[in-house]
């Protein structure tokens, strides 16, 4: 057997990537709640706030991305626990793969599932707020990725640290959402100029926000994790 | 290996301290005045000794004594609360990352990805030690997998992931193999197929740390042996 030659740090969040993906895939089971639980809470925000369709237009930029949010919770928590069984992050950690690459896999494929999740209730919102994409799908798949990687980034970094305490499932949502809510609002507001248009012109600030929150929270995340994994 | 003296010097509850060894880039183990706190409790007290480069130690010890604290230290997955690691002469602790693609622990735990074909496992594991994933159908047939290559480890008895876990430390090819219950859960053909694994890394001047109850295996296999009592090296 040859001595091999370690991948680059992009080939190897390459590989974990790939790694991550498959496990989603295997067990479809958990995106299948996610989808479900996002679902509900999108009806339950629209049963909430009754059945006054202004009302609901209104606010279906700030329920597509609750809902978002509170099914991320669950993506976070099992993407470490995965890691956890078997003790897999430790396999890795000595195998080793650097963990900048491992914080950017595990970020990058939280990143997807969201994206996936919003473009999958998308539809259902439409139908229940009554409202349409007037500045066309270019704009609202902007957002999604701009919101999706605002979640994924600093909540990863936060599953990580809360994956190693006993209380880990109140933990994670107690330092992540006060974190998120200038991204929660950027997005939110993108959102409704996507469904509602934009007359004042807001939408590139509100993204150009959302594109520093996350330029700001990845490259911490990037920097942060190896402290994280290893202390 | 060299076990040190003991000292005369005892402090915070620690137990004596122990005359250090000089280091020695041909030593692959250099453990200094050790010692490994979880909470309240001593795992590991002020241990020190020495293993040459190719020799084989056998780690006893009853449960609870630190046995598994020991390797996973040498492993660089934790850090000594007090004391300095050396392997290979360079710092356990400051240089893990250039260490750590020359050591293999085979622990309690697989570090295999349930859903995750063993094949996959090996290939991921291949992929991040850039070897060529080719070279994993041949380690699976070593370890007896072959017919199951392409099933998810979670269908696989206890068995049958140590013998995947020997798959990946195999595919390492480590300076240092760090092996915690090795023949757990396996059966007799297993057992002799895993002495076999372990003398043909000796023989290829692994360093070999082996932890075990079953000691009469353990002492064919080994040339060292050190016996661990609550945290503390002492007489089997």
């Amino acid at each position: 057997m040859s001595a091999g030659r370690p991948p680059s740090l992009l080939g190897a969040t390459w590989v974990l990537v790939r790694k991550d993906l498959l496990l989603e895939w295997r067990t479809r089971a958990r995106a299948n709640a996610l989808v479900f639980f996002a679902l509900a809470t999108l009806l339950l925000f629209s049963f909430a706030l009754g059945p006054d369709t202004t009302i609901l237009r209104r606010a279906a930029g700030g329920t597509l991305w609750l809902a978002i949010l509170l099914a991320s919770v669950l993506a976070l928590g099992e993407s470490f626990r995965v890691e956890q069984e078997n003790a897999a992050l430790d396999g890795l950690r000595l195998a080793p793969a650097d963990a900048r690459a491992l914080f950017l896999a595990k970020s990058l494929a939280n990143a997807l599932l969201l994206m996936l999740l919003g473009a999958v209730i998308l539809p259902v919102l439409a139908a229940l707020a009554g409202v349409t994409l007037v500045q066309g799908p270019g704009p609202m798949a902007v957002v999604l990725v701009l919101g999706a990687l605002a979640i994924a980034g600093p909540g990863t970094l936060y599953a990580a640290i809360s994956s190693q305490a006993r209380a880990r499932d109140v933990l994670l949502p107690l330092l992540l959402f006060p974190l998120l809510i200038p991204a929660l609002v950027a997005a939110a507001k993108a959102t409704s100029l996507v469904f509602e248009g934009d007359p004042m012109l807001q939408f590139q600030s509100w993204l150009g926000l959302l594109a520093g929150f996350d330029l700001v929270y990845w490259s911490l995340g990037f920097v942060l994790f190896p402290r994280v994994l290893e202390d | 290996m060299n076990l040190a003296q003991e000292g005369e010097t005892r402090q915070e509850g620690l137990p004596v301290a122990r005359a250090l060894p000089l280091s020695n880039v041909s030593n692959a183990l250099e453990c200094i005045d050790v010692s490994k706190r979880y909470g309240q409790r001593w795992a590991l007290a002020r241990l020190s000794f020495v293993l040459p480069a190719g020799a084989s130690l056998l780690l006893t010890g009853h449960n609870g004594s630190g046995k598994t604290t020991l390797l996973r230290l040498l492993a660089t997955l934790l850090r000594p609360t007090t004391g300095q690691l050396v392997l290979f002469g360079q710092n356990g602790v400051a240089q893990r990352a250039t260490l750590r693609p020359r050591i293999a622990l085979l622990g309690h735990t697989s570090f295999l990805y349930e859903d995750l074909t063993a094949r996959e496992n090996c290939v991921l594991l291949a992929r991040l030690l850039g070897r060529p994933a080719s070279e994993v159908d041949g380690l699976l047939d070593r370890a007896g997998l072959a017919q199951r290559a392409d099933q998810t480890v979670r269908t696989f008895s206890a068995g049958m992931k140590k013998r995947l876990a020997i798959a990946g430390l195999l595919l390492k090819q480590p300076s240092l193999a760090l092996l915690d219950e090795p023949f757990a859960a396996l059966d007799p053909a297993g057992i002799a197929e895993m002495e076999q694994h372990i003398r043909s890394l000796s023989r290829a001047g692994t360093t070999v740390v082996l932890a075990t109850h079953q000691v009469e295996h353990g002492q064919t296999l080994c040339t060292e042996r050190l016996h661990l009592s609550a945290g503390r090296a002492t007489q089997a």
